[in-house]
């Protein structure tokens, strides 16, 4: 054990640790938001209802059918992705052609309903949700203890938001979803089935959000309100980054993790608030955001 | 009061005299008369309540109805204004007139700040922006001392007015609180229609060819984002001085998307649905507390239903339906 700025090595690289963990959740939510956003122009608010549901699948499948975590890892997104596609198929849809406040204001409404059901059902306390065997435990590297499951967490989303990318910038499906994106009734006289594809992208990152929620769900407890505090600081994330670009996504949500686990470190009291304040300086400095276009 | 309205909402161009071009003036009236007849037939705490959040819901209406912001972050201003009258009023020994003062200054000023970042982006990423302000404020009114945390700020004398009229009583409580409402109200509605305000709507329809006619939109929108934020703070401090309290659910989220729900519900960009959908919301969460969490739920549903199949909300459905200006 050694010191850096007065720092024990143990505390400093703990709290990173926990910063890029919350990174990893910034990171897959934020991409999921912006996803969405690309191909159906509305901000998903019911994200963080749909992140804290992949959590509570998670639970109901332990404890109802008995389904382990590894399981849940696979089952719960595609089960909150089904929950996603009949949401855009039954309401969004209508949304499009319409101010994209609207979509905000009904993902809004979909937030109330799905967290009011879950605490008419599960109340305010946080349900506990046991970490699989196989990932218990830690290593000790020296300058710090690292539990397994949380190398699990960063190496899972980091894996999962970069397979994200490579598929949207690097394969044939990617391409016709950027260029859906950008004009959508050119794509469809190729003869590309445009509204299947909105579908299935809303479906894909709300399963994203699912996959997050059942990775969270060891770490914190599975409660109805666990999303909607996270998805503010998403929120502030994508105004920092910008939802023009994939990678600055990915890039911007590991990255203000880590500053936040570095300023619970050396300024506890602002860790809270960290992000909020950097999104005001980017706001003076770039109000595009680090990644975005000028619209 | 009343003649001046008139003046300003009737229409001088028609020549056959329609009762339709005295619609504004007419539903004033009518609301006026209602306020007077209410605390005979409602429980009075219940309408200076909604009289609050009628404020408010205009404030917030005033930036999305007719300059087309919308702004998630409201409570910033309500909560902490509240929270600056029920501190002045309580420790600084501040008489109920300065209090409301105080905080609505304070409004103002996160108004000022908050919008002068928000402005910076458009459309959707706006709606984020003033969000994550509010969020960001929320978490200093957890962490400081005199907001009081958990429990918020207590048993806050409502004093006496300008040292004379005693707030304690109820008939003098709700004829000041109605009096407030109705003052910001006129203000909100002389700002629609004044030549300001047809500038705020021209940034709505065509922000780029606002530009392109020489009008700097920018200024424009901070200057509707701090009235805005101003009524919203004299809305919560008032409400400060009624309940006697301020609180976190005063400055957290859930009260940002309830002031939306309620422009909403009564219609967005109408001068009078803000304050029917606060009456309709408020109502809600008053009568229907038996049914306790469920509430939230039918909120949403409310919200989901408003946004499919009403987006004129009450108002503007019977605005429409009548062929008249509300």
């Amino acid at each position: 054990m050694f010191e850096i700025f007065g720092i024990p090595s143990t505390a400093l690289f703990g709290q990173l640790l926990i910063g890029l963990i919350n990174g990893s959740f910034y990171a897959l939510l934020s991409l999921g938001l912006a996803v969405i956003f690309g191909m159906l122009n509305v901000i998903n608010f019911a994200h963080c209802a749909q992140y804290m549901m992949g959590a509570f699948a998670a639970f109901l499948l332990l404890n109802l059918t008995g389904l382990g975590y590894w399981g849940a890892l696979i089952v719960a997104p595609i089960l909150v992705g089904i929950f996603g596609i009949i949401v855009e198929r039954c309401l969004l849809q209508w949304l499009y052609k319409l101010d994209h406040l609207y979509g905000l204001l009904l993902t809004f409404g979909l937030v109330l309903i799905i967290e009011g059901v879950a605490r008419n059902f599960y109340g305010s306390a946080g349900l506990p949700y046991t970490m699989p065997e196989s990932l218990q435990g830690g290593q000790n590297l020296g300058f710090m203890f690292l539990p397994n499951y949380r190398a699990w967490v960063i190496v899972a989303s980091l894996t999962v938001c970069l397979a994200t990318w490579f598929v949207i910038e690097r394969t044939r499906l990617g391409a016709y979803l950027r260029a859906a994106t950008e004009n959508p009734t050119l794509v469809r006289a190729f003869g590309i089935n445009v509204p299947l594809m909105i579908t299935l992208t809303y479906g894909f990152g709300v399963a994203l959000a699912a996959f997050a929620g059942v990775m969270a769900a060891p770490i914190y407890n599975v409660s109805p309100q666990m999303g909607s505090s996270l998805i503010i600081v998403v929120f502030a994330v994508v105004v920092i980054g910008g939802m023009g670009s994939i990678m600055g996504a990915i890039v911007t949500g590991f990255g203000l993790g880590i500053v936040e686990g570095l300023t619970k470190v050396f300024f506890p009291e602002a860790s809270n608030t960290v992000i909020f304040v950097i999104m005001a300086i980017v706001l003076l400095v770039r109000p595009a955001g680090l990644f975005g276009r000028r619209a | 009061m009343e003649a001046r309205t008139d003046a300003v909402s009737a229409a001088p161009p028609v020549p056959a005299a329609s009762w339709r071009n005295w619609s504004e003036p007419i539903a004033f009236a009518v609301m006026v008369a209602l306020l007077a007849l209410a605390p005979m037939y409602f429980y009075p705490m219940f309408v200076m309540q909604a009289l609050c959040f009628a404020l408010f819901a205009c404030a917030f209406n005033l930036l999305i109805g007719y300059g087309g912001l919308l702004s998630f972050g409201h409570a910033l201003y309500f909560g902490w204004a509240s929270y600056l009258a029920a501190h002045s009023a309580k420790v600084w020994g501040f008489p109920p007139e300065l209090a409301i003062l105080t905080g609505t200054l304070t409004g103002g000023l996160f108004g000022v700040v908050a919008g002068a970042l928000a402005i910076r982006r458009q459309g959707i990423y706006f709606a984020m922006i003033t969000l994550a302000m509010a969020q960001m404020m929320f978490f200093f009114a957890l962490q400081m001392k005199f907001t009081g945390g958990e429990d918020g700020i207590q048993a806050v004398p409502r004093g006496k007015l300008f040292g004379l009229i005693d707030l304690a009583n109820q008939t003098n409580m709700y004829v000041t609180v109605a009096a407030i409402f109705l003052a910001g109200f006129l203000l909100i509605q002389r700002v629609i229609h004044s030549p300001f305000g047809e500038v705020l709507k021209a940034i709505r329809e065509n922000e780029p060819r606002a530009i392109s006619l020489g009008y700097k939109t920018d200024r424009y929108k901070l200057l509707a984002f701090v009235l805005s934020a101003t009524l919203a703070g004299l809305a919560g401090s008032t409400k400060a001085i009624v309940l006697q309290i301020a609180s976190l659910t005063d400055v957290d989220w859930p009260m940002s998307g309830e002031v939306v729900l309620m422009a909403l519900v009564g219609g967005l960009g109408t001068v009078f649905g803000p304050v029917v959908g606060a009456f309709i919301v408020v109502a809600m969460q008053n009568y229907l507390a038996q049914v306790g969490q469920w509430v939230t739920v039918i909120q949403g549903v409310i919200f989901v239903l408003c946004v499919l199949l009403f987006r004129r909300g009450v108002i503007g459905e019977l605005a429409a339906y009548m062929r008249i200006k509300l």
